[in-house]
């Protein structure tokens, strides 16, 4: 089946159009490594809104100084569950607990960004795509379905911020059918306050995947200039022994 | 190998450059390696400065607390403890404590900030064994006649103080480690960074 | 006087270096495997591209040697969930990644290492293809060669269960049932493997025990067999003649040169080449974009939930898909055993190849056009395979790979016939720059 994306345009929310259910256009995250400031404050939107159910074990709390943030900073703003900045961002909840009341065991986010990604799109485009299609249903437990992840376990956790979105259908002339996801309900932010917001927390998950990638492409820049010096050297020598050979 | 002597100089130098920057690269290429044996973050974060309550300690009682995988011992000493002190002067291998086994505000007679509260790390400074108590006088714990108090190194036979002072002639070349310590209230001490660090 | 005379025939002209030169060599043969191994051993002077690929496969060999004893030093090697409810396994070797100064590197050094070991190893061996490098005298060097790539096989295997992610736990679990798939003694002999009745943390502390320790011994043995095994032969070259057959009146061949220096300076020009590339994968793909480290091995290993789409490393593929190709009983024996026998066949029948081809020259360079159309169609079938491999199951994926299954196995099963009638032209008596 075609896939199609189209954007809503009475509202401007980015909406989701999926063919039977089958595959999801994923709209592009923006970019954000690099930009600290986005990152501090996806990492205040971790803390807040996913850290109650998702751990982050592998991200020591002192890890966040590479975002710019002080030591004291992150004492005083994002550090709930533990007191020492060498702990790791785990949740207090125990893992056999939290599959007792959510019937799954939340997973750990550290490396959710890299999990998911597929040649769809990236983790990051999957992300933020979820994060920003979850619609109001009263068949699920919850009161909440996912376009991208059908039948998720998750309630939508931002929906303050973002209102509620329901699932229309619509009847194209050809008699094909669609669903599109309608903001029937504003929340405290306009849609593109909350891409941006939803963008930075996606950015600081991208981030915690790997902390260390802008410094692996920075050490990987030296090593090929290294390489590409030694070429020319190596290159010259094996030119000068093999001028003997004819 | 017999065509040693033909070799052209502009060879010799491309050798020796190529041999230079490769070896350069080799050096380089054993940082990550050599590095990653180095304490891990995991191991410094465990190594972060450890918190003790000090409000139960009687006198004369020892606790102890672990602090970069370390027995760390406080010893809220009795003034007949702290009495023994002077009396040992002459029988310590360094009784004023010249050798930087301690903080520069433990270096006085008591290696201590407060006369009667001893931290120390509990390691001997032989070989690594952690010495046992050895509080009574006499020889009432196996030790000599003349014993006032202090430790014995179980390995070795090292004796110590009530002060963690090496006695003369024994294996341990010097004093028991003070860490780096301070006191956040009266009754709560923290171990592994001094004040204002 | 008799022990005298040993010495007296390693007495060096003087000097510290020399003295202790001589010491040593009176009591092992340094100087002569140097000698007969580097300054001594005679290569034909026309290696082009495709022998570079030899010298690299060592160079990986040792590559993953070297980053695997660091890695051991860090990881764990444990099925059981840590106080967040985390594999121990998978916690470790983000553990290596994140906590250990410098760990980063060497997983993705070893992680990209394995990739390009292929890589390097399918390069070289489609060398030997070319220029028929299996031929008489060298079908125990060939013979060896196969028995390292099988080996190489086994340890990729059973390293990739170690990183203990989604990917690694139902690969393992899916390759392992298929021994379960030998009549009689199959299920019982899957369990054997596994140590458990489902992949678990004894098959985990097996396959690393093999991982880090048999395999690797085998297979460093049989590096050392295939290069003796070389150098008593000698290389072929792109011309496919002997280099032997000609000497000069020191009874050194006259196309050849001494290894060490002009090979030596040549291979580190193709060491630093190789590096360059690799590089650019450590330190921007180190993913290589989902086909070196597959996404879902990012997610712990969950016994109760398989991925959608499962599929082999990249370097499997081909004979995983000869493997989903065959879909039929046969002799009233299941497709699934027969699925099992045609991928070890797409293996094993490499190693027939010297006895296989019955062309008169060894080298395509002078071989009709039959062969070269045969190689081309086979390479191409090898890398659909391939493709298809990494896909999910389709019925049109089905029926390619089956005709490409055809191809491959026809590719060795005919050359017996076409290799003999196809035309050739005399290769020259020197060889060709």
């Amino acid at each position: 089946m075609k896939m199609k994306s189209f954007f809503a345009a009475l509202i401007m929310v980015p909406a989701l159009a999926f063919a039977s259910g089958a595959e999801v256009h994923l709209d592009k995250a923006p970019n954000l490594q690099g930009n600290n400031a986005a990152l501090q404050n996806g990492a205040r939107l971790f803390v807040n809104y996913c850290q109650s159910c998702h751990g982050a074990s592998f991200i020591r709390y002192e890890k966040l100084m590479e975002l710019g943030l002080s030591e004291q900073q992150i004492k005083d703003n994002l550090m709930f569950t533990s007191d020492k900045i060498g702990d790791t961002m785990k949740i207090a909840m125990r893992p056999d607990e939290a599959k007792k009341w959510f019937g799954a065991t939340p997973p750990d986010l550290t490396l959710i960004a890299r999990a998911r990604a597929s040649e769809a799109g990236s983790g990051a485009d999957w992300l933020y795509t979820y994060l920003r299609s979850f619609y109001k249903d009263d068949a699920r437990p919850t009161g909440w379905n996912n376009v991208v992840f059908a039948n998720v376990g998750m309630p939508n956790v931002l929906w303050q911020l973002q209102g509620i979105q329901t699932l229309e259908t619509v009847k194209e002339e050809n008699g094909t059918e669609h669903h599109k996801l309608v903001l029937s309900e504003p929340g405290q932010l306009t849609p593109e306050q909350f891409d941006k917001q939803v963008a930075d927390l996606v950015g600081f998950i991208v981030w915690m995947g790997e902390p260390g990638a802008a410094n692996r492409k920075a050490i990987g820049v030296g090593v090929l200039i290294f390489l590409a010096v030694l070429f020319v050297s190596a290159y010259a020598l094996k030119k000068n022994y093999w001028k003997d050979i004819h | 190998m017999s065509n040693e002597q033909k070799v052209d100089p502009s060879r010799r130098r491309l050798l020796v450059t190529t041999a230079a920057i490769g070896g350069v690269g080799a050096v380089a290429a054993l940082v990550p390696f050599v590095s990653s044996m180095l304490p891990s973050a995991r191991a410094r974060a465990a190594g972060a400065p450890v918190e003790a309550d000090i409000s139960k300690l009687e006198p004369g009682q020892m606790m102890v607390v672990e602090w970069r995988g370390k027995p760390v011992w406080i010893l809220n000493r009795t003034p007949e403890m702290l009495g023994t002190l002077p009396k040992l002067n002459e029988a310590v291998a360094d009784p004023n404590s010249e050798k930087p086994q301690q903080p520069e505000y433990c270096k006085n007679e008591h290696r201590s900030i407060k006369d009667n509260i001893w931290i120390a790390i509990g390691i001997c400074t032989h070989l690594g064994c952690s010495p046992s108590s050895k509080f009574s006088e006499g020889a009432s714990q196996g030790m000599p006649g003349d014993w006032m108090g202090g430790f014995l190194c179980p390995c070795h036979g090292s004796t110590f103080d009530l002060a963690g002072r090496v006695f003369k002639d024994k294996p341990a070349p010097t004093n028991l480690e003070i860490p780096p310590h301070a006191y956040l209230s009266d009754t709560r001490l923290v171990i592994g960074e001094s004040k204002g660090a | 006087m008799a022990s005298n005379k040993h010495y007296d025939k390693y007495k060096s002209n003087g000097g510290v270096g020399g003295n202790v030169l001589e010491w040593i060599d009176a009591r092992f043969p340094l100087t002569s495997t140097i000698k007969s191994h580097l300054t001594d051993y005679y290569a034909p002077k026309n290696f082009n591209f495709w022998y570079f690929f030899g010298s690299l496969a060592l160079l990986v060999l040792v590559l993953q040697i070297v980053t695997g004893i660091f890695l051991v030093m860090n990881y764990k090697p444990d099925a059981n969930l840590n106080e967040s409810g985390i594999p121990i396994a998978f916690a470790s070797v983000e553990y290596i990644m994140r906590d250990v100064t410098g760990g980063w590197l060497i997983r993705y050094l070893h992680s990209t290492g394995a990739s390009a070991f292929f890589v390097v190893v399918y390069l070289h061996m489609f060398r030997g293809l070319l220029y028929g490098s299996y031929r008489q005298p060298r079908e125990l060097l060939w013979v060896f060669g196969t028995l390292i790539f099988l080996c190489l096989m086994a340890e990729a295997f059973m390293g990739y269960l170690l990183p203990w992610g989604q990917m690694s736990f139902w690969g393992a679990q899916v390759i392992i049932n298929l021994f379960g798939a030998i009549p009689l003694i199959g299920p019982d002999l899957s369990t054997l493997i596994r140590g458990d009745f489902v992949v678990g943390d004894a098959t985990l502390n097996r396959f690393f025990s093999l991982h880090v320790i048999a395999v690797p011994l085998i297979l460093i043995g049989l590096v050392a067999a295939h290069l003796v095994a070389l150098h008593e032969v000698g290389s072929n070259n792109p011309d496919g003649i002997e280099i032997k057959a000609n000497l000069d009146e020191n009874g050194n061949p006259r196309d050849g040169i001494p290894f060490h220096p002009y090979y030596t300076v040549k291979d580190i020009v193709g060491v630093v080449a190789f590096l360059f590339v690799f590089s650019i994968v450590v330190f921007f793909a180190p993913e290589g974009g989902g086909y070196f480290l597959e996404y879902n091995n990012f997610y712990q290993a969950d016994p109760l939930k398989t991925p959608l789409h499962i599929a082999p490393v990249w370097y499997f593929t081909p004979f995983y898909s000869v493997l989903r190709a065959i879909v039929w009983p046969i002799l009233g024996i299941d497709a699934k055993f027969w699925g099992v026998v045609g991928m070890g066949a797409s293996v094993v029948i490499i190693a027939f190849l010297p006895w296989l081809d019955r062309s008169p020259v060894r080298s395509i360079r002078y071989r009709g056009p039959i062969f070269k159309a045969a190689l081309t169609i086979f390479v191409v079938a090898f890398f659909i395979l391939g493709y298809l491999g990494t896909q999910p199951p389709s019925y049109v994926g089905e029926k390619v790979s089956q005709v490409c299954s055809l191809i491959y196995f026809g590719f060795f099963l005919l050359m017996p016939w076409y290799s003999k009638i196809d035309k050739y032209t005399i290769p020259p008596e020197r060889v060709t720059d």
